[in-house]
């Protein structure tokens, strides 16, 4: 499809030159008639349709293929996420291997398994190995950690993408989501969820205290809960990303508070424990539970569907990792020193509920794991 | 009356104050949580502790012997997630359920031929075995993280299992207490465990079969492991081997260390563990009733451990004889 458009531009600028050609000849021919001055008039023409012969051939070259192949051929890209095991990161990794494979790039991940150190660890041999990446791709854990070491990546002229969970670091741009707008999303999500002849109490079952997807996502719920004053939070216990945590405290919490209406857990990853313990309360149908996910079809998508979680407010994977290809292409050829600029890429979020559910909703990881493969 | 009150600080025991302790929160807890005092709280601390419980059993075997199994944690969430990815593939039941039995039993096997026969401090074999269990599996195979519970499998129909409103896993940790209970104190392969755990050298001189039993240990505890594994999986429809990375191995040694069950072997039984749980479980429940954040709950849990294991230091010194050789 490319290739033809190409093509087809291509034939279409050797149309114009040779029209423009044309054009030339008969003004020649136009002033021959009116005054006497042949000869100049001749040699112009035949140096101006030398000139234009000669850089046709050229001209008709689009420079852009050797540039871009300068620019991106042999770069690596190293993706350094929390972990590898979840869907997400599959996610970005199976549309970014393919992508950094077809400009001729070397693409490779580190898997820290949701491990700090680790990750600390594969960013300084990155940074000081001999083959350094020519992009770093990371996940932050936390807001701080490795802020001081992605600064001595791009000292070291690495460009370094942040995705998905912000931090205190300029990065060359983050992509991922706002993640207080997502709060914004989900509290938005849970009101409606709830409804006006509802308790208005609800739940939250936090992250953590130092990941900024948790703090901002708070932040972005509270926002919108200030707007409906007569809504309550009564209980914000944190799971620390555990499942089994999630669904100890929200049993609590449904104990607590019986007549809650609604729930945001602040990550698909563990949401199955506070959607067991509202199946052990028997309360699927007086608890709308919120989450938010990758939008993997097994995670998201089929949990809406049989009713577990009432809306999720989810990611565009393939446009966030799509946008990753696009700002990868164009640092690479901006010939910009790391640490110019950094741009937020913000990727469209929806909060998604069983009455606007579509096929496509939601991605599929086997689907996608198999196409990069 | 008229006893020496250093007489009365003595028969304080670490159980006894974590009961003491246990007992003072949960009074504290009923005057002045609203809510604690309920039937369905107070059945959601036992559920909630349950699986806790479970590991901790198992690890109680293995202390009680003079070993530590670091592996417990990786076992349950490897071993589960493997079986519910081989169902997930489409593996039959029953040749599933085999086949990661086996595996479960060979790693158990093999970490405990380590420490028995090789000589390999506990700490290192299953520290590493743990390591490798979590890594083998995480690589070669299952492709992510969670690993979701088939549809109408058992496993998912055994997590929705009440009996007078009480959920399965209560009754599977009261039936596994009581035949550990059995087990250390009825059978005589029990007895010889204190015995090992006590002096194994001593142990092996008047003929007990050290090693075997060391093996053995280290078997049942990852089979608890499995099991546990099992129940988690039944109440949450799918297992997070990301569960490897939390504190819940340091729980586990928590659960167990609290209640009374020294390290340096040869103490302690399935009371000590339940008493350890009960703190803990009531513990996590007021705090989390109080809203109390997780990085204060964390240093109020790990205070109180250190406190815990200060005081057994000072009541139960080590044995100087003993705690030269297999100590951890």
């Amino acid at each position: 499809m490319a290739f033809s458009t190409r093509a087809t531009n291509r034939r279409h600028s050797r149309a114009t030159f040779e029209y423009h050609t044309i054009n030339q000849k008969t003004q020649i021919e136009k002033g021959e008639d009116k005054d006497m001055k042949p000869m100049k008039a001749i040699l112009m023409a035949a140096v101006m349709s030398v000139a234009t012969f000669a850089a046709l051939p050229a001209s008709a070259q689009d420079p852009g293929p050797a540039a871009y192949a300068k620019a991106l051929s042999g770069k690596r890209i190293l993706m350094v996420p929390m972990a590898m095991g979840f869907d997400l990161a599959q996610g970005w990794a199976a549309i970014l291997k393919r992508e950094v494979g077809a400009f001729g790039g070397v693409f490779e991940t580190r898997d820290p398994n949701w491990s700090v150190e680790a990750g600390a660890q594969a960013l300084t041999e990155a940074i000081s190995s001999d083959q350094k990446p020519d992009v770093l791709i990371v996940m932050s854990p936390d807001l701080n950690s490795y802020s001081k070491l992605l600064k001595r990546a791009q000292k070291a002229g690495i460009y370094v993408l942040l995705i998905d969970n912000p931090a205190n670091f300029n990065a060359d741009a983050y992509l991922g989501s706002d993640w207080t707008e997502l709060g914004r999303l989900e509290a938005e999500a849970v009101v409606k969820g709830c409804g006006e002849n509802s308790s208005k109490k609800i739940g939250l079952v936090q992250g953590d205290e130092v990941n900024a997807t948790s703090l901002f996502q708070y932040a972005g719920i509270m926002d919108v809960l200030s707007k409906h004053p007569d809504f309550e939070v009564v209980a914000k216990p944190d799971s620390n990303w555990d499942a089994t945590t999630s669904r100890n405290v929200t049993t609590t919490m449904l104990q607590q508070h019986p007549d809650i209406c609604g729930i945001i857990d602040f990550w698909d990853g563990d949401a199955t424990g506070a959607s067991a313990a509202i199946r052990d309360a028997g309360k699927q149908d007086q608890v709308f539970l919120v989450t938010t996910g990758g939008g993997e079809k097994t995670a998201d998508c089929d949990k809406i569907e049989d009713g577990t979680y009432g809306a999720v407010v989810m990611t565009e994977l393939a446009q966030e990792s799509y946008n990753m290809v696009t700002i990868i292409k164009y640092l690479l050829q901006s010939g910009q020193p790391a640490g110019t600029s950094s741009p937020y890429i913000y990727t469209l979020l929806r909060a998604t509920t069983k009455a606007d559910l579509r096929p496509d909703s939601c991605w599929d990881l086997k689907a996608l794991q198999a196409m990069a493969n | 009356m008229g006893e020496d009150p250093w007489t009365f600080l003595r028969t304080l025991n670490q159980e006894r104050i974590v009961l003491v302790v246990a007992v003072l929160i949960f009074g504290v807890a009923a005057l002045g949580l609203p809510g604690f005092l309920t039937a369905a709280n107070l059945i959601a601390i036992v559920r909630s502790i349950a699986v806790l419980g479970i590991l901790a059993l198992g690890m109680a075997v293995v202390i009680i012997g003079r070993g530590i199994d670091l592996s417990m944690v990786a076992v349950m969430a490897m071993s589960v997630a493997w079986y519910l990815q081989l169902l997930g593939d489409g593996m039959a039941d029953q040749a599933a359920l085999a086949l990661v039995l086996g595996g479960v039993l060979a790693i158990g096997f093999m970490q405990g031929f380590l420490v028995a026969y090789a000589d390999v401090p506990a700490i290192f074999v299953t520290l590493a075995g743990g390591s490798f269990v979590f890594g083998y599996v995480r690589s070669q195979l299952i492709p992510s993280d969670a690993v979701p519970v088939p549809d109408g499998h058992w496993v998912e129909v055994m997590g929705g299992l009440r009996y007078l409103g009480v959920p399965i896993e209560v009754y599977i940790f009261a039936a596994l207490s009581g035949a550990v209970f059995l087990f250390l104190r009825f059978t005589k392969w029990g007895r010889y465990v204190f015995y090992a755990g006590d002096n194994p050298v001593a142990a092996r001189n008047i003929g007990i079969p050290v090693r075997p039993m060391l093996v053995l240990r280290y078997v049942l505890s990852a089979l608890t492991a499995f099991a546990a594994g099992l129940l988690t999986a039944a109440s949450l429809h799918s297992i997070n081997t990301r569960v490897v990375n939390s504190t819940l191995l340091y729980d586990i040694v928590l659960v167990a260390v609290i209640g009374g069950i020294g390290l340096s072997g040869g103490k302690g039984g399935v009371r000590n563990v339940l008493v350890g749980a009960a703190l803990i479980g009531l513990m996590l429940n007021a705090m989390t009733i109080m809203d109390i954040p997780l990085l204060y709950q964390n240093l109020i849990k790990s205070t109180i451990l250190l406190f815990a294991i200060i005081v057994d230091g000072l009541l139960n010194p080590r044995d100087e004889q003993t705690a030269q050789q297999g100590d951890i």
